[in-house]
């Protein structure tokens, strides 16, 4: 390998991108739509569920219940409905994802038997989200029903020690605000890197076969893998500079904490590009046309990265047969190693796992890439 | 000492070998049974038809192509060993253009030469070498793209000998380009030729063929003869050339295929070309034979045979000739 042939390589490469307005979109822009698109846009927190209220008592007791929602910060009151039809027709049209009905006699019953009910309506075409939205309204309920209990036991003049029963003291590390964009933003980064590298590396070869200087660059002196690493190395700093992009956005814009060092971020998101230019390239030797091959890097990036990475969708929730497949996705490993950089402040030894796979996987890449450019029109 | 002075000092030796060189893609035989040899400071014209087989036969020459049997050797290097050590000794015009056109002249130009590894002392005079060779002094700064036809042409010409390789291949570098630009492009091959470098030129222009030292004709994958543009002409016509004018064509025509003495007869453009045994006799007799018909010749006249006459002929030759089946 020849440092000057690199050399000129990468040169030509680097002039190539500056001035192909579309290679320079995707290394540039896409960065910062993706990372406003995906962070802003995919967030697994519920706040602020509309709920719509049938109070069939209107009493005291009802209100204050209904009080409880309202004060609640996951629910947030649409529409006071007043007959049964029309609070289905609220359901029918996603006017609210829970309704809550309290029967006339609730105050009655309560008086009475000291027991009362309250209906909840879930719209469960989500059956996350109703499954959340209902864990949610059990809590608020549960909550006012502790209020009555204390309330009554006081009016009845009884000085018993409240009874607390077993309560969890629970601490939660690493993401302490339970936000889920602390956990996914890291996974957007990985999703990002995953997307443009190999979509800018797709193009470099098969633009060489459209344009006819393929010919010409084959009949020279020039090695296979002088033109591999000559044309990867821009698209490396390319990279790079998209990291650092996303990593200002995730820190200073959404205020993922990033607590690793910038070095261990440094050496395994290199780690990363190398596999993901690397398949880029190699699907561009392959496939002799820009768009074919850009197709189908979008497709072998964007859908194992998304769907089984790991980046929203936990791998150990999912089957076995798939979780067995995820460890094909090259993005599963820097998903988990990324994640844990940005929030436990992992260090090299304790992601070694993780890197040496990638590090297989980047070897394996090369090489295949490398063999598979053949200096030959045949 | 570089390549190319080597080689200089090796004076007349075969620089380009093709022995019975053939190439098929599936079932279509694109070059059938070719052999040739150019010697060094050589102009070897291809002349042919498109997709005769030129550019398939140069392809494989440079080792972009594998042959499907025979052997071919340039520069003493057997191209299926070692068609590295040959691609650093030639350059390589394609059919077409394949510089980038998003890159500047002098960028082209300084990429080509870190891809041959041009030594930097020798780069920059290299490089103002091709430029004014190409007549773009000025516009070094151009984005190829915008340039005119001849200008790429001769920059692509500047880029194959920035390396100065001591052979050529030059896949049909003239193809849509003005005859001016034409003339200076071959008027820059022949000067090459005088310094020693073996060129490989394809065409399918007919009378650039005439600036060849050698020509050989390709039609179907099959080279069917070669020899200086002089030595074609004697030996393929096979006789002198007489050229006549008249207004009954299809009549004349008729009558002179009947002469005694003369072999063939067709038209060219609004005149007939007659190929005959003795030029001298039938200028006089021609004439007299037609009157008798009562045609009448508005001119009559000996010419000297284009390479096209040459073509026809042996062409019509070929397809007349029992083939053996590829």
């Amino acid at each position: 390998m020849r440092i000057r042939r690199l050399k000129a390589i990468a040169l030509k490469e680097l002039l190539q991108i500056w001035r192909d307005p579309r290679s320079l979109m995707i290394a540039l822009l896409m960065p910062f739509s993706q990372m406003f698109l995906l962070g802003y846009g995919v967030t697994l927190d519920l706040k602020h569920i509309p709920i719509c209220t049938f109070d069939r008592e209107a009493s005291q007791n009802s209100q204050a219940l209904l009080k409880h929602f309202e004060a609640s910060s996951y629910f947030a009151i649409s529409r006071n409905i007043q007959t049964y039809p029309a609070l289905v027709a609220a359901v029918d049209r996603s006017d609210c994802k829970v309704a809550i009905v309290i029967p006339p006699d609730f105050s009655e019953r309560l008086n009475d038997t000291g027991r009362s009910t309250v209906q909840a309506i879930l719209d469960a075409t989500d059956d996350n989200t109703a499954n959340i939205a209902f864990g949610y309204a059990v809590a608020v309920v549960s909550g006012y029903s502790q209020d009555v209990a204390l309330d009554a036991l006081g009016r009845q003049g009884n000085q018993f020690r409240q009874i607390q029963p077993m309560t969890v003291q629970s601490r939660v590390w690493f993401n302490e605000d339970l936000v889920s964009r602390n956990f996914i933003i890291p996974g957007v980064v990985a999703v990002i890197m995953a997307l443009v590298g190999a979509q800018l590396t797709s193009l470099t070869i098969s633009r060489e076969w459209e344009r006819g200087t393929m010919e010409l660059l084959v009949s020279t002196p020039v090695t296979p893998s002088e033109v591999m690493v000559g044309k990867l190395a821009p698209y490396l700093v390319l990279g790079w500079i998209d990291a650092a992009f996303c990593l200002i956005i995730a820190t200073f814009w959404f205020g993922v904490p990033f607590r690793g060092t910038l070095f261990t971020l440094f050496v395994t998101t290199t780690l990363f590009l190398i596999v993901v230019l690397g398949i880029g390239y190699l699907l561009s030797v392959l496939i002799r046309s820009q768009i074919g091959a850009s197709q189908i890097a979008l497709l072998l990036t964007m859908l194992p990265t998304t769907l089984l990475s790991g980046y929203v969708f936990p791998i150990d929730q999912m089957p076995t047969v798939i979780q067995d497949i995820t460890y094909l996705v090259y993005s599963r490993y820097y998903v988990t190693i990324i994640k844990a950089i940005f929030l436990k402040g992992a260090g090299i030894p304790a992601l070694a796992m993780p890197i040496l796979f990638l590090l297989v996987y980047a070897v394996a890449v090369m090489t295949l890439a490398a063999r598979a450019f053949r200096k030959s029109l045949d | 000492m570089n390549e190319a002075g080597h080689s200089l000092q090796a004076a007349k030796i075969d620089q380009v070998i093709a022995d019975d060189l053939v190439k098929r893609f599936g079932k279509f035989v694109a070059v059938d049974h070719v052999s040739f040899r150019i010697s060094s400071g050589e102009i070897m014209g291809f002349l042919g038809p498109n997709g005769a087989g030129k550019s398939t036969i140069i392809r494989t020459l440079c080792g972009l192509l594998r042959p499907s049997s025979g052997r071919t050797i340039v520069a003493g290097i057997d191209v299926s060993r070692d068609p590295e050590g040959v691609r650093q000794r030639i350059g390589y015009m394609s059919q077409k253009f394949s510089l980038y056109r998003d890159l500047t002249v002098e960028e082209n130009l300084r990429f080509f030469g870190g891809i041959y590894n041009v030594p930097r002392a020798e780069l920059r005079e290299r490089m103002r070498f091709a430029i004014d060779m190409a007549g773009l002094a000025g516009r070094e700064q151009a984005m190829v793209g915008t340039l005119a036809g001849g200008w790429m042409q001769r920059l692509a010409l500047g880029c194959a000998v920035l390396h100065r390789p001591p052979i050529l291949f030059l896949d049909e570098p003239t193809s849509g380009v003005e005859p001016a630009s034409r003339r200076r492009f071959w008027d820059l091959i022949h000067s090459l030729a005088s310094e020693g470098v073996t060129v490989l030129v394809s065409t399918h222009y007919m009378e650039e063929a005439e600036y060849c030292h050698r020509v050989a004709l390709i039609n179907h994958g099959r080279l069917i003869a070669s020899g200086s543009p002089a030595e074609l002409k004697r030996r393929a016509i096979g006789g002198e050339l007489l050229l006549l004018e008249c207004d009954a064509l299809g009549q004349t025509l008729e009558a002179l295929q009947n002469a005694p003495d003369v072999r063939d007869c067709s038209v060219f453009g609004d005149a007939l070309h007659v190929l005959v045994g003795n030029a001298e006799k039938n200028l006089t007799e021609l004439p007299d034979l037609l009157a008798a018909k009562g045609l009448r010749p508005s001119h009559i006249a000996r010419i000297s045979p284009s390479l096209e006459d040459v073509f026809v002929q042996l062409i019509a030759a070929d397809v007349a000739a029992p083939r053996v089946a590829a």
